[in-house]
């Protein structure tokens, strides 16, 4: 018999039967049927299955569930109730998605980029956020970025 | 395991597929059809039965809101907006309250194909269904305005129609669209009205915001592989490294016993492990041993097909195109040149990996994914199962990328066989190694170019021999008994450039690697030869790259269109310094012409930085100028990726590249600025948008690598070319 696992996930406490070692990727998408987390890689390569773990970008695909414990985690589902975080509001303004698979990764890594680093620069972008794209939106996030640092000012 | 109800509308609401923001998906049930035109009589009771179907494509609620049905898949191209856009154009409807909806496939095969073809490639959405879409507009609007000039007992040709209410200004009497809808539905027109010209177009050609914009920033858009089901259980695949083998044995002792494993499931070349989550499944099937008769492929390499594909260029070949006489116009050349391009394979690598949800039930199969063929996954499907195609319903939902692989359903077929074997549910994945060792590529090339130029440096002849991977041939689709396949030769046998004596060879060449459409198809590869041979020939002939193609394309007027407009959006007669240089290239294809200026400077080390590229386009008509920028940005990083890294390579018959640590992507820090002008040249001319910007990008990246080091490269990706020290 497993030992129940506790997580926090979007201010909610769930207890799970589930291995140590399952990623986080999976309880959210599997367990929960929290699917706004998305698979990619599974090696921690894409950043589609960014959460915050305690306000930190984490790729949650290699982030093994019993690491979690004890952490505030945040998914795409809870950042704002309402699409109302500085970043949505932004990715809607620039119409960022295209195929929106990666999207929700993207905003995740995003906005705990912001957190850190309020007004950045391209550069700042480029060094830091290093999700996959595959419809090549870098562009409209980067301005996309840009306009939420700002409405975060505000 | 819980006991499925009868499928049902609210089965399909429920099970997730109901996205927010306004896209509802699979809300169409099988019903009593009959043969459906524009005029018809309406299909089903739709929605909850209070909405009315003006026709196939329409929907009016007594709200006076619209649902507009849309046959295409939505990948990330934006046709959920664009194609409701052409029929709300027609129909004078109030656009913010218009909402998309997929159109079914079960219905297109059932009652007549009022959807005409549903599968998307080639560019086609817009310029193959605007004509129909904007009728199907026209139609509607014509007959809500009927219905209101009967109740009204006036004449209907003074009324009007606009922003979703009828008016009789005479009489000062309006109604709404929701009101009318139902008298609307059994008018039968005595002919259908005629469609707009462009110039009256007041909605296509205004940039709007994306339907699917809202659901994909919060994590509510429903992909294939988010769907879920009671009772569903999950499948994880393995199949023969190299392609065609099969399995010999399967030991599963390892994962016997283990948590949550259901059974092992043959499937074709290789096996399935069902279990309860997707995580146990996916660690399980890594741990089998399966013994694989790999069969004839398995010594095979890419170095050894590179040079099949070079020694095929010397060997026999069908001609695609001919005029003049190039062996003389060679003889009597000024100058030759002679040059060997080269094109590996490239995966689609599509961001969400391949998956399908199947659930078969006696009489009755259901299957969730993004696909973008509904008809032919049909098909597929109850090929797979052994059922009637009537008895199969496709639910489509968001793909996670396209660009070519989810036209043909791999996954599909597995999943329909795991789930009759294990009697539920299935939501059967693939890995990322699975996705991207079992793709089907864009094919290998090799293209040989020979020309002459005269005494005024112009090319007075022009050979051109491709050996290339038949597409059609892979697929099994077609033997090709003539040799040339269409997209083999595309952008070479149509080249726009002015040559007297011109030739153009074609051989198809396949290996057990399986290839397909992948972004732009044979424009991609082709283009990249072409477009850096140009320079080639500029350079030789001691001409400007930008005005040798001008003299080139005299009495062309859209490619010149683009082309100016291109050297001066893109700043082509301003200096760079040195270690910085500037290329161009223009191409057409799927019916539009994308000429691309890049800019580059690379590092004393050799390294590789684009900070920018300028797009002009000339796709004839523009239906939401914002996807268009959208599509042109995709495009060229989608090529840029490929052309800086993009290469599936072959070791003893298999793919050695398995996830994104070894088959490189670009990412914000290699992302350029991009610039995106129209240069539209109207007519009659209706481009496709989603592939015609990625042709470019490779050789205006090739020529700016040239111009900053002298270094011309003619194979891709250019990683393999070493450029320390050359700037």
């Amino acid at each position: 018999m497993q030992a129940m696992i506790e997580i926090s996930v979007n201010g909610q406490i769930h207890r799970l039967d589930v291995e140590d070692d399952m990623p986080l990727l999976w309880v959210l998408r599997d367990e929960l049927g929290m699917t706004g987390t998305k698979y990619g890689c599974g090696i921690g390569q894409c950043g589609a299955c960014t959460v915050h773990v305690d306000g930190e970008a984490q790729r949650s695909c290699s982030l093994p569930v019993s690491a979690a414990v004890g952490t505030k985690i945040t998914t795409i589902e809870g950042l704002s109730p309402d699409s109302s975080h500085a970043v949505q509001r932004a990715w809607i303004a620039e119409d960022v998605p295209q195929c929106g698979y990666c999207q929700s990764g993207q905003i995740m890594a995003a906005a705990a980029f912001l957190e850190a680093n309020p007004k950045p620069t391209d550069a700042d972008i480029d060094q830091n956020l290093s999700n996959i794209c595959r419809c090549g939106t870098y562009p409209r996030m980067r301005k996309a970025i840009h306009r939420a640092a700002a409405l975060m000012r505000t | 395991m819980t006991h499925l109800p009868p499928l049902s509308r609210r089965f399909f609401i429920t099970a997730g597929l109901s996205a927010a923001g306004g896209l509802a998906i699979g809300t169409i049930l099988p019903g009593a059809a009959e043969a459906f035109g524009l005029n018809a009589a309406p299909y089903a009771p739709a929605g909850d039965g209070k909405a009315a179907e003006v026709n196939a494509w329409i929907l009016i609620e007594p709200d006076d809101s619209v649902v507009i049905r849309v046959a295409q898949s939505e990948m990330g191209e934006g046709i959920l907006t664009a194609l409701p856009m052409i029929v709300a154009e027609e129909l004078e409807c109030d656009w913010t309250k218009v909402r998309a909806e997929y159109a079914d496939a079960h219905r297109n095969l059932t009652d007549g194909h009022p959807y005409r073809r549903m599968g998307t490639g080639g560019s086609g959405a817009v310029r193959r269904s605007r004509e129909f879409l904007q009728q199907a507009g026209a139609s509607a609007r014509a007959r809500l305005i009927a219905a209101a000039a009967q109740q009204w007992g006036v004449d209907a040709a003074a009324c009007t129609a606009r922003d979703g209410k009828v008016t009789h200004a005479a009489s000062k009497r309006t109604l709404g669209y929701g009101a009318l809808a139902a008298a609307a539905a059994k008018i039968a027109l005595p002919q259908e009205p005629a469609i707009k010209t462009p110039e009256q177009f007041r909605l296509i050609g205004r940039p709007q915001a994306r339907f699917d914009t809202p659901p994909k920033v919060n994590g509510q858009a429903k992909f294939g592989i988010d769907t879920r089901l009671d009772g569903m259980v999950y499948a994880a695949v393995t199949t023969c490294p190299v392609f065609g083998g099969t399995v010999k044995q399967v030991d599963d002792s390892k994962i016997k016993g283990r948590r949550g494993i259901l059974q092992v499931v043959p499937i074709p070349g290789g096996v399935a492990v069902v279990a309860d989550s997707f995580w146990r499944a996916k660690q399980a099937v890594a741990d089998l041993v399966v013994t694989w008769d790999k069969g004839a492929a398995a010594k095979t390499s890419s170095d050894e097909f590179r040079k099949e594909y070079r020694d095929a260029l010397d060997g026999p070949a069908a001609n695609a195109k001919r005029s003049g006489d190039v062996a003389d116009g060679l003889a009597k050349a000024a100058k030759k040149l002679d040059a060997l391009y080269e094109a590996p394979h490239v995966a689609h690598a599509a961001m969400e990996p391949l998956n399908a949800t199947v659930h078969v039930q006696a009489d009755r199969l259901d299957a969730w994914m993004g696909t973008q063929d509904p008809d032919g996954a049909l098909l597929r499907a109850a090929a797979a199962a052994g059922m009637k195609p009537e008895q199969v319903f496709i639910h489509n939902c968001f793909l996670g990328g396209g660009f070519g692989r989810r036209a043909i359903n791999d996954e599909l077929t597995q999943a329909v066989i795991v789930a009759k074997a294990v009697g539920k549910p299935v939501k059967l994945v693939w890995t990322r190694e699975e996705d991207m060792q079992h793709d089907r590529y864009r094919p290998q090339a090799a293209i040989r170019f020979k020309a002459g130029l005269g005494a005024d440096g112009l090319p007075v002849a022009w050979d051109m021999r491709t050996a290339v991977g038949s597409i059609s041939r892979s697929l099994g689709r077609d033997p090709v008994a003539s040799g040339i396949e269409p997209s083999a030769v595309e952008g070479l046998a149509n080249v726009p450039y002015a040559v007297a004596n011109l030739n153009v060879d074609c051989i198809l060449k396949n290996t057990h690697v399986p290839v397909m459409f992948w972004r732009s198809v044979g424009s991609s590869q082709n283009a990249f030869a072409l477009e850096s041979f140009v320079d080639e020939m500029a350079v030789a002939a001691g001409k400007d790259p930008y005005q040798f193609r001008r003299t080139l394309l005299a009495g062309k007027p859209d490619f010149l269109k683009v082309l100016d407009t291109l050297a001066e959006k893109g700043d082509w007669s301003k200096k760079l310094p040195a270690g910085q240089g500037r290329g161009i290239a223009i191409h057409q294809s799927f019916g539009t012409i994308v000429g691309e200026i890049v800019e580059v400077s690379v590092s004393p080390k050799g390294e590789i930085k684009v900070p920018r590229v300028v797009a002009v386009v000339d796709c004839g008509h523009v239906v939401n100028p914002r996807t268009v920028e959208m599509q042109i940005e995709s495009a060229v990083i989608y090529g840029l990726t490929a052309a800086l890294y993009g290469e599936i390579t072959i070791k003893d018959g298999r793919v050695e590249q398995s996830n994104f640590d070894a088959y490189e992507m670009v990412r914000f820090a290699d992302a350029p600025a991009i610039e995106t002008h129209l240069a539209l040249s109207g007519g009659s001319k209706w481009g496709g948008i989603g592939e015609p910007g990625t042709p470019p990008i490779a050789p205006a990246l090739c020529n700016a690598i040239f111009a900053a080091t002298g270094k011309r490269i003619r194979s891709l990706p250019i990683k393999n070319t070493d450029l320390s020290g050359r700037a």
